[in-house]
């Protein structure tokens, strides 16, 4: 029976260093949101904490020249409060609105959302189709990287050892743009996504699509981008044949799994009508922000 | 390994106390401060029975640990009431009969109180998504709400 | 010898208002101590192993690495307990065999259940005791596993019990069954009924099981003192069943435990029952030092008693103009791992709010491989309503004539022959009928994709065993001492305010408290809606006897006859047909010279209360489908409902709503999920779905008040009905909103869509 060691360092490279130097399982402890729960079941026995919530970069929200750019431990109910971001990212902001509860949201952090690897993570699936870039300091220095391209499968990142995402960069917007997301779940709070549609889109001057951006979440084993439906709708109106395409190829770029919380069967159906309805969404907030 | 020695507020209050790194604040409140007007219902915060304030911030006081209280201001139920008398959302529970058992009824007040804080004027919507991180059983929500909207009403000087 | 208090209708001065509970201030400050805020000096804290598996012997355990384990005072397994008997008691609603409770909260030859306790230990804190229950080493030889009910009910099933055989069937069976009793009422020729009819239906229900999650996971401190005497607290509604059940099982006197029962944060008939209770006091036995056991929000899924998900066939026929002539129903429900499922009760209630003559209802009690089943809220009823309200709303459908009509036109009413016993007194089920017709819920319109259901239930309710003793103390205020536990639902606050109206003083003169086990004679447990009925009872009829008692001080003191003395308005007074006038003396003046004119003055009551009153509701829902995703949202909800006098009218309000959205939860996302191992898949609050605020719109209520003729205020249980209704109105809102007839509980989501493709597809039968 060990006692867990638990360190707040106030540097990122004092964390990268207790992260890659740690001999047993470490941890970053940012919400702690699930973390805590697994630690209580006994899925997770780590023998060092790394608390980031110390680390300044980590918990800024900051509109730079090339686009937003928020920390990873910023927690989501700052992220929500923050009216700029909110107006900018109306899509991304729905996403992490659906994290768990007031009480979860005021802790947990969209950097803990993408990094504990759900595949039903409600965050991921809005910072995809908005192509945000994750910023990733090692041991070995910076790199950025798209956030499709982090989790790996369930409960599995492709970060390495002594990796920390430190923040999110979302691009800047272009005129006429809107992004949504929309989950389906049996209740109306409280659930994990049965089904998530991330979707982010632009349109020209005459209302024609030029850009899109469709993922999936809870539908594989990882937040999928699905480039047939950004396919079914560049070059149209965005009309019903166009939307029925897209609600096609969302249904059949699923590789879902029953479980207890759905059916392959559902799944496959259910993410057709949600990515319809998240692309309705964001189209009429692009019309809108004309 | 020593235990972690945390000085934190507590309802207005300095506390000083010894942890280890895995007891949560929840433990710390109920076992090591006595403080137990802080309920567990489910250990995993799905059910909010153990809402707390740090920094006022609404949490689950399940998922932080008691180390990371360290220098913070934590509020729980007990601090709820003045020195002399119940805050108006205690009072128009009692009034509404928007409490039947009271397990839940320690979370919900402090989730409403938060909500409160930083929207005097809710509608029954807003409200109802507020408090969905809170469980209860057995008032079917009706009487609850109907509380917090008549305190709310209240305290908005309505 | 039973008793019956009659009703008298009178004016009212404090019964039917709404003052404040007097738990109320604790509760919002958080100073209520529920079992688990309890600590005791040099406690130790007590954690149970439980089986991994759904169904295994047990060829060993060994503990010596736990024991030895620093801060591990004291383990016990099946070796610390004594075997018992078959005998049979009554448990709240349920009936419980004591050989199958000391196996059930201690595995013996095999486990049952996936969570069925194996060994238990009391360590000097959490985390010892957490990592010592690794250290104990158990083989078992997994045996296949049976959980659906019809699966478990076939020939060459899993066998959990090899020496069960079928009861009450001729001829007695000779091979062993997972089938512990089979019951059947009937009434009138079942057949001959049928062939009256013009419609036949015939429908098969399934149901899922169901979890009561009261927010306040189970918890117990026991203290077992070297003179064999123990005291425990702990979270239960009946601490007088849980002693004698505790006494049984421990091989101990009963007057040797004093249960305390805390404050308790919901039960809704799940805390009927012990499971760590004497675990903790051997545990304390062997440690010599008190042991707190608080269950995890996993075990009390895994571990305590849900209900019995069941398979239900009903078949009715009517004729055009709506009249039931024939109802026949099979029940089959789960049992758990022992015997003793409310398949009885749920068969009592499956018809009665009707006037049938041609009735037949065969109920089996199966035992599967989940955990024991305990009493839900009106256990049992809701299933086989789901199934009789869906099948009388296509009866009604088919024929045109209005679902509330159609009811009237069979309602069971006073002097109706239910067929399994007892005719029927003064009821109220019309009255629900009527005023919900009236309603203007009724009339509203609806639009696209949305409809109206509307169903209706019926509750025996009970009474039983009550004591209360009643003191007025030296300055006139009066303490009321209860033995039934205030299951939250504002009970003690009730029993004071007729107390209050009885003796003719205020209400905040008179102070409720819950005793413990050695304050009071036997009280039965908190159940079948019995508190403000029985308890309610005897409080008036000790307020009575302490009147009387002020009567004849007052004449010792005035020096009158007894018979020139009358009670009225809190004093005594002289008659009208007194011959010589006297000074009124008050409570109050009374009681300041009790000591010197024979000594405090008090009320007691030991009754076996009977005459409960059954209760009848009608429930109207509105919903609407959205088609695409099979989701169900409630736009509106009313509860109509007999209660024969509200008490307190917020309670009574209360508990139509708390068991209006329990039963919307039932009916549209709860269910226990199994593996194909057996194991419990969903046993937390995130996967196992209970309504959340947002769920649910308001709750409108109307009370309706039909007095019990045998009470003396006309009190009616309440808080039962409500739950029953909900699955079958919404499923017949369903119906009315998109034309499909769901038969399968929950109304999650994937099935609804599932059966949308279906009828789309032209596959599903209508």
């Amino acid at each position: 029976m060990s006692e867990i060691r638990y360190e707040k360092p106030k540097t990122l490279q004092a964390a990268v260093a207790l992260l890659s130097g740690a001999n047993g399982q470490a941890r970053v402890l940012a919400g702690g949101t699930d973390l805590l729960i697994q630690m209580r079941s006994g899925r997770v026995e780590p023998e060092l904490l790394v608390d980031i919530k110390g680390v300044p970069e980590m918990r800024s929200i900051v509109a730079e020249s090339d686009g937003f750019r928020f920390g990873a431990a910023v927690t989501c109910m700052e992220l929500i409060e923050h009216e700029e971001f909110a107006r900018a990212w109306p899509g991304v902001t729905d996403g992490v609105k659906l994290i768990g509860s007031i009480q979860v949201k005021g802790r947990a952090t969209v950097g803990g959302n993408l990094c504990n690897a759900s595949p039903a993570a409600d965050s991921v699936p809005g910072l995809i189709a908005a192509a945000a870039i994750a910023r990733i300091i090692g041991p070995n220095g910076q790199r950025d990287v798209p956030v499709q391209d982090i989790p790996a499968g369930p409960g599995r990142t492709l970060l390495a050892k002594g990796e920390i995402v430190v923040s999110f960069l979302l691009p800047r917007r272009s005129p006429r743009s809107g992004d949504a997301y929309l989950r389906f779940t049996p209740r109306t709070e409280m659930d994990i996504a049965v089904v998530g549609a991330g979707v982010n889109l632009t349109l020209d001057k005459k209302g024609f699509c030029t850009q899109a951006r469709l993922s999936l979440g809870a539908v594989a084993e990882r937040a999928l981008l699905v480039h047939d439906a950004a396919a079914a709708l560049i070059g149209t109106p965005i009309d019903n044949a166009a939307l029925d395409r897209l609600a096609a190829a969302a249904s059949a770029a699923c590789r879902p799994i029953d479980d207890k919380r759905g059916t392959k069967d559902f799944r496959i159906k259910v993410a057709g009508v949600i990515a319809r309805r998240a692309a309705e969404i964001a189209l009429e907030r692009a019309r809108r922000t004309n | 390994m020593a235990k972690h020695r945390v000085t934190a507020t507590v309802n207005g209050d300095a506390v000083e106390f010894l942890c280890e790194t895995r007891q949560t604040l929840l433990e710390v409140l109920r076992d090591e401060l006595r403080l137990t007007g802080t309920k567990e219902g489910c250990g995993t915060g799905d059910c909010g029975a153990c809402s707390v304030t740090v920094d006022e911030r609404l949490v689950c006081s399940c998922l932080v640990l008691g180390v990371e209280a360290q220098g913070k201001s934590i509020q729980t139920i007990e601090g709820m009431a003045g020195d002399k008398e119940l805050h108006p959302l205690q009072r128009k529970f009692l009034e509404h009969a928007a409490l039947q058992c009271g397990i839940c009824t320690p979370g919900i007040l402090i989730a409403a109180r938060s909500l409160l804080e930083r929207n005097p004027d809710p509608t029954e919507g807003e409200l109802r998504y507020w408090l969905a991180g809170n469980l209860c059983r057995c008032t079917g929500y009706h009487k609850i709400v109907e509380a917090v909207l008549d305190a709310a009403r209240e305290m908005r000087g309505g | 010898m039973s008793t019956m208090v009659k009703y008298e209708e009178k004016e009212l001065r404090v019964v039917g208002t709404r003052p404040l509970r007097p738990d109320g201030v604790d509760k919002v400050t958080g100073r209520a101590r529920f079992a688990a805020d309890y600590n005791l000096p040099g406690q130790l804290i007590g954690k149970v192993l439980r089986s991994p598996h759904a169904h295994a012997r047990i060829k060993s355990i060994d503990t010596s690495k736990a024991k030895a384990l620093p801060g591990v005072k004291a383990v016990v397994t099946r070796d610390d307990f004594a075997d018992m008997p078959v005998e049979y008691a009554l448990s709240g609603e349920l009936t419980i065999n004591f050989r199958d409770v000391t196996r059930n909260m201690m595995a013996r030859e095999k486990v049952l259940y996936d969570g069925h306790p194996v060994a238990a230990l009391a360590a000097t804190s959490e985390w010892i005791a957490r990592e010592a229950i690794k250290l104990i080493k158990v083989e078992y030889e997994v045996l296949p596993h049976v959980i659906d009910v019809l699966e478990a009910m076939k020939p060459g099933a899993p066998l959990l019990h090899e020496e069960q055989y079928t009861q009450d069937v001729t001829p007695k069976p000779d091979r062993p069954s997972n089938i512990a009793k089979r019951l059947a009422f009937s009434r009138g020729d079942i057949e001959a009924g049928f062939r009256q009819a013009d419609l036949i239906i015939e429908r098969t229900f399934n149901t899922k099981p169901v979890h009561q999650c009261y927010i306040e996971p189970q918890a117990c401190l026991a203290s077992y003192t070297e003179d064999g005497q123990v005291e425990l607290w702990t979270a239960t509604q009946g601490h007088f069943v849980f002693r004698a059940q505790c006494a049984k099982v421990l091989q101990m006197d009963v007057s040797k435990i004093r249960v305390t029962p805390t404050e308790i944060g919901g039960g809704f008939g799940g805390k009927t029952n012990i499971y760590t209770e004497p675990l903790a006091i051997a545990l304390s036995r062997k440690s010599h030092r008190p042991v707190k056991m608080v269950m995890t929000r996993e075990d009390v899924f895994r571990a305590t008693g849900p209900t019995s998900g069941a398979n239900v066939r009903i078949k009715m026929g009517c004729t055009r103009d709506g009249r039931i002539t024939a109802a026949e129903a099979e029940l089959n429900f789960q049992a758990g791992a022992f015997a003793g499922s409310s398949v009885g009760q749920a068969s009592m209630c499956a018809f009665t709010r009707y006037d049938l003559d041609n009735v037949r209802v065969v109920g089996n009690d199966v035992t599967v491989n989940r955990p024991k089943v305990a009493a839900y809220r009106a256990p049992g009823a809701p299933i086989p309503v789901f199934g009789v309200e869906s099948v009388i709303d296509e009866m009604a459908k088919k024929f045109g004539i209005d679902p509330i009509e159609f009811r009237l036109r069979n309602a069971a009413k006073e002097g109706t022959q239910t067929y399994y016993g007892p005719k029927l007194g003064r009821i109220g089920y019309i009255e629900t009928l009527e005023k919900a017709r009236a309603h203007p819920h009724y009339s509203a319109p609806v639009g696209p994709n949305q409809g109206r259901g509307v169903a209706t239930g019926f509750w025996y309710s009970i009474g039983k065993e009550t004591c209360v003793a009643l003191n007025i103390n030296e300055d006139g205020t009066v303490t009321l001492m209860l033995g039934t536990v205030d299951v939250a639902g504002g009970s003690r606050a009730s029993m004071a305010m007729m107390v209050a109206e009885e003796l003719g003083i205020d209400y905040d003169k008179v102070r409720p408290i819950i005793g413990d086990t050695s304050s009071l004679g036997f009280n039965f447990v908190t159940a079948g809606s019995r508190s403000t009925f029985a308890s309610g009872m005897a409080s008036v009829l000790a307020a009575r006897q302490a009147i009387e008692k002020m009567r004849q001080r007052v004449a010792q003191i005035r020096e009158v006859p007894l018979d020139d003395v009358i009670w009225k308005d809190g004093q005594a007074l002289p008659a009208g047909s007194a011959a010589k006038q006297f000074a009124p003396m008050s409570l109050t003046e009374i009681a300041k010279v009790a000591g010197k004119t024979g000594g405090a003055i008090a009320g007691h009551v030991e009754i076996n209360a009977q005459g409960a009153g059954p209760g009848f509701g009608t429930h109207i829902v509105d919903v609407e489908v959205d088609k695409q995703t099979g989701l169900i949202k409630i736009l509106r909800y009313t509860v109509v409902q007999d209660v024969g006098k509200a008490i307190h009218p917020a309670y009574v309000e209360g508990q139509f709503q708390g068991g209006a959205v329990q039963g919307i939860g039932w009916a549209l996302n709860e269910e226990y999920v199994y593996g194909g191992d057996g194991v419990l898949q969903n046993p937390g609050f995130l996967d196992y779905r209970v309504p959340v605020f947002s769920d649910v719109p308001f709750i409108d209520t109307v009370i309706v008040e039909v007095p019990n003729p045998n009470h003396p205020y006309g009190v009616r249980g309440c808080g039962e009905v409500p739950i029953i209704v909900p699955m079958a109105a919404i499923a017949n809102a369903v119906e009315n909103a998109i034309g499909i007839r769901l038969c399968e509980q929950p109304m999650s989501p994937p099935r609804v869509l599932k059966a949308i493709g279906e009828a789309a597809a032209g596959n599903l039968k209508v």
